[in-house]
């Protein structure tokens, strides 16, 4: 019998505003604890929440670029619990309507195309962080009250590998649209998990488990596989009432999932409208507005990439991860071969950025300067290694490409001169010739070094090659 | 006395012609405020070392006042009368106490209420009973107790408030003052310690109506700290100018008739033949007084449905009080115990109670019933009263069924036969209307008020209409006058 797994997403995004959600503490991620704070942030009695324009606009662009529906009016509400890392004793999030429903991501999976369906995209705040030591614990309210966009996904993903392909193309819309770094390490995006298993040809869902905040896209897809074969066996051993509706968490020592609390301790949260935030229209105006920042996103891009520039899907992959760097390789297939730019970004821009820790946009070589080299490359005036020398140099000496491509470096690529030359070598070496005739192939590069030697390098290799066959072929 | 029965104006007046020094007149006030101390409680805190050196520029500049205890004083205690909050200093001044400083007005003391400006009669504070200067034996009512204590007494000419179901203006009824609370937002909530949120209103208690407008003019406007402030560009004080000839207020029948009330008392009786005086001088002004009928199945919902909101609101809003980041650190193994404790010993009975009450109405499987039909009652009760805001410029009431009650009494939050009667104005807070109490007369020789409650932002036209039925009696700038009966 063959389980299908049914997975949704519950995925937390930190936006990077400068100010946080509700106060006008520093967004910003600092070492020292509790010193981006503001009166609110610590719940001092008589504090009020002011929403952040910011956070609800880039809140508002996720919704639009994640295709969904914003309502008309807005409005937040409270989710009340005690705990330490939250001194208001309630957080204000959006329950009621929130700032996107039904909406779509699509996504590439194993060349095809899905569409990711999103239940609903919402603005909130995020909690202080904790270390906890074995008798006691240590808060940070720095991350209290940071704009947080929480995005939900219908049950509609079917395996670790789909709910990669979403995160990361997700991970690359956030940025895309400029409203997160998204950076798992940095604790900027968590992951809740919901998963369930049926029997193939079964419509009803499964018992639902879920894996709370997972830090990172591999120990989602870990978290995931962990919980499938542990469902699928408790379900082909007939211990079904091993899988109960619970929450549990990821233990990445061990690798594997443990139970955190069952459904029936599930907490109230006693969800009621925020009362301190008026609730306003939201006119089409201003999503308009905010729709035209959204930039093309990655997903079609990618498309574009292999369907109209024939890039392969590596390479497309590589380049769409970054905006920056994607908006580069734009410019650059407007007014040179597309496939070239690609080799040449995947290949020695990246390279170059990630020795010297820079983005594109830090990056000397404008798509202007490169074509300066690529144009030379294409009409063979200098080889690939001249290339690429040139290239490192006008990075060192910050300089145009077109200053080390003088005269004296260009390639020989005249076919009468070269002919001379290689006639006179052959003849010189009469008897490594006689010895290539008798079979010793390898002789070739012998020749080919001779002809390098005597044009200091500067023969075409190409060129050269095509008329030493022809010459010796004709001894 | 040199200056307790003068309003505000007359001090500024006396003040800037240097009649009187204003450290004179602050110094008066503290000894004042301390004499009644010791057997009235009205002051959590008395500042001794308040002075003022600044200009005479302005109309409050120099003239002490009191602050309620729930409003944030930098460097000043600031405690709700809660012992969760006993040692609490704030590093913030709330926006109308900063506007209060910036106008050079002296605070002297921070005033006793009802704990975190729950209750309704003075009796609930970490530091006891706020007794009435009228007469001892008798509660000055809630939650602004020391605020409207402290005014009636004549120690300072008005006090900051707060009104979250009528606890302005019920005190200032009992205590025979002008209590006012402005439409919601005129005045910010940033600093104000949260009640209920949707219907806490800050505001004052004064001894004339013309006082009232001027400190609400010095404390109002819009600010980028509080989302639900608004903006009045019109200065309420200017517009007071008694030409009501011609406007029109309405009463309503089921709370005003005596008819339906089956054994009415003695106390009820008078109120209520003071209250249709009232109406008489105020159609000799030339304004015109209807009586209205609203269904009494409607106005009954009034006090259970505000219980409902309110204790909602504020078991959410008061869930910060952990003791965890500030107030005393309660003792247990886990975080969990350690705020159990520090709530368990910190709140009153009655805290506890409406933080109950409010966990019970909003959780999931009663919020519909409870929650979110006191919301619809809300509603239904604000749709009825702006349709009579289209025909009449206000709504007149009598505030209560009698003069304060006896402290010895067990009043808190008992449905009584007076119900509607005594908890009507929270009609203000349900729509953030415009809402005023002045004297009106006395029962028992004990003062009651009358109520005149408008539109939203029409305060100005609420003031002086106040304004105006103020004039036609003797009540005005009345202190209290201890009743030794």
């Amino acid at each position: 019998m063959k389980y299908i797994p049914t997975i949704g997403l519950e995925l937390h995004c930190e936006l990077n505003t400068k100010s946080k959600v509700f106060s006008r503490g520093i967004n910003h991620y600092n070492e020292i604890p509790n010193s981006n704070l503001d009166l609110l942030d610590l719940a001092f009695p008589g504090t009020l929440p002011v929403l952040n324009k910011e956070a609800l606009r880039k809140a508002f662009k996720m919704s639009l670029a994640l295709n969904s529906q914003q309502p008309k009016e807005l409005i937040f509400d409270r989710k009340n619990y005690y705990y330490p890392d939250l001194p208001k004793g309630y957080q204000i999030t959006q329950q009621t309507d929130p700032v996107g429903i039904n909406g779509y991501l699509e996504i590439a999976v194993d060349d095809k195309k899905k569409k990711v369906l999103i239940h609903d995209i919402h603005l909130e705040e995020d909690t202080a962080s904790m270390d906890h030591y074995e008798d006691f614990s240590l808060i940070d309210y720095n991350r209290c009250g940071v704009p947080l966009v929480e995005i939900v996904t219908e049950p509609c993903l079917h395996s670790a590998q789909e709910v990669v392909a979403y995160l990361e193309t997700l991970r690359n819309t956030l940025k895309y649209c400029d409203v997160s770094e998204a950076d798992t390490k940095m604790g900027q995006i968590r992951c809740d998990v919901n998963i369930s298993l049926q029997k193939e040809g079964i419509n009803t869902l499964g018992t639902k488990v879920e894996i709370k905040n997972i830090n990172s896209f591999s120990n989602v897809a870990k978290a995931i596989e962990y919980e499938i074969k542990r469902q699928t066996e408790a379900l082909e051993a007939g211990k079904s009432d091993e899988i109960i509706q619970e929450t549990r968490r990821y233990d990445d020592t061990t690798q594997s999932t443990i139970r955190m609390r069952k459904k029936v301790e599930a907490i109230d949260y006693k969800y009621f409208v925020e009362p301190n935030i008026p609730k306003f229209k939201i006119e089409p105006e201003y999503l308009e507005k905010i729709r035209e920042e959204i930039p093309e996103l990655p997903f079609y891009r990618y498309e574009r990439y292999v369907n109209d520039y024939k890039l392969n899907k590596a390479d497309a992959s590589i380049i769409i991860k970054d905006k920056d760097f994607a908006d580069y390789f734009d410019k650059c297939a407007l007014i040179m071969d597309p496939k070239i730019a690609a080799n040449w970004l995947t290949v020695n821009i990246l390279s170059i950025l990630n020795k010297e820790d820079i983005s594109i946009s830090e990056f000397y070589i404008t798509p202007d300067l490169l074509k300066q080299i690529i144009d030379k490359l294409e009409d063979k005036t200098i080889s690939s290694k001249q290339a690429k020398e040139i290239f490192i140099k006008a990075i060192e000496q910050k300089r145009e490409p077109k200053d080390f491509i003088s005269s004296n470096i260009t390639q020989v690529s005249d076919e009468g001169y070269l002919k001379d030359v290689i006639q006179k070598i052959l003849n010189n070496c009469s008897q490594q010739v006689e010895e290539y005739k008798n079979g010793k192939d390898n002789l070739f590069k012998f020749f080919v070094g001779q002809v390098m030697k005597e044009t200091k390098g500067k023969a075409n290799p190409v060129i050269t090659n095509k008329i030493l066959k022809e010459l010796l072929d004709e001894k | 006395m040199s200056y307790k029965t003068k309003s505000i104006e007359t001090l500024h007046e006396e003040l800037k012609s240097g009649q009187i020094k204003a450290n004179e007149l602050i110094q008066e006030a503290i000894s004042e405020a301390k004499k009644y101390q010791k057997d009235y409680n009205f002051f959590v805190t008395i500042d001794e070392n308040a002075t003022y050196e600044g200009p005479i520029d302005n109309m409050l500049a120099g003239i002490p006042c009191a602050i309620k205890d729930n409003l944030s004083t930098k460097g000043m205690l600031s405690t709700a009368s809660s012992n969760t909050l006993k040692d609490y200093i704030p590093i913030f001044d709330a926006t109308a106490v900063e506007k209060l400083k910036e106008a050079g007005a002296v605070n002297i003391g921070k005033t006793v209420m009802d704990e975190l400006g729950m209750g309704s009669t003075g009796t609930t504070a970490h530091t006891g009973i706020v007794y009435n200067p009228w007469d001892r034996k008798r509660m000055c009512g809630g939650s602004s107790s020391g605020s409207a204590a402290a005014v009636a007494a004549g120690i300072v000419p008005y006090a900051l408030g707060s009104d979250t179901g009528d606890s302005i203006r019920k005190p200032a009824a009992y205590c025979g003052i002008v209590g006012y609370k402005p439409t919601y937002g005129l005045v910010s909530r940033f600093g104000l310690f949260a009640f209920a949120s949707s219907l806490d209103h800050v505001g004052v208690l004064t001894r004339n109506v013309k006082d009232a407008a001027i400190v609400i003019d010095n404390i109002k406007g819009q600010d980028e700290k509080d989302m639900t402030s608004i903006n009045l560009d019109q200065s309420l004080y200017q517009a007071l100018d008694k030409k009501v000839a011609g406007k029109k207020l309405c009463y309503i029948k089921e709370i005003c008739n005596i008819d339906e009330y089956e054994n009415p008392s003695k106390e009820l009786k008078e109120s209520l033949t003071l209250f249709q005086k009232t109406l008489d001088k105020a159609k000799a002004l030339g304004i015109k007084v209807e009586e209205v009928s609203i269904d009494k199945t409607l106005l009954s919902a009034i006090f259970p449905s505000y219980l409902c909101i309110s204790c909602a609101e504020a078991t959410s809003n008061d869930s910060n009080l952990t003791g965890i980041l500030f107030g005393p650190r309660g003792t247990g193994k886990s975080v969990n115990q350690i705020m159990k404790d520090h709530r368990t010993k910190g709140f009153s009975p009655l805290i506890k109670r409406r933080f109950v009450i409010g966990s019970y109405v909003l959780q999931q499987e009663n919020q519909e019933k409870y929650f979110k039909n006191a919301q619809r009652i809300r509603r239904l009760i604000v749709n009825k009263v702006n349709s009579l805001f289209e025909k009449y410029d206000g709504l007149i009431l009598p505030c209560s069924a009698g003069p304060a009650p006896l402290l010895n009494q067990d009043n808190e939050e008992q449905i009584s036969t007076n119900d509607i009667l005594e908890n009507h104005m929270a009609i203000g807070n349900f729509g953030g209307f415009p809402s005023i109490t002045i004297p009106n007369g006395f029962v028992n020789d004990l003062p009651i008020g009358i109520n005149i409650t408008g539109k939203v932002l029409d305060d100005a036209n609420v003031l002086n209409i106040a304004y105006a039925i103020e004039s036609t009696m003797n009540y005005k700038n009345q202190i209290a006058k201890e009743n030794t009966k």
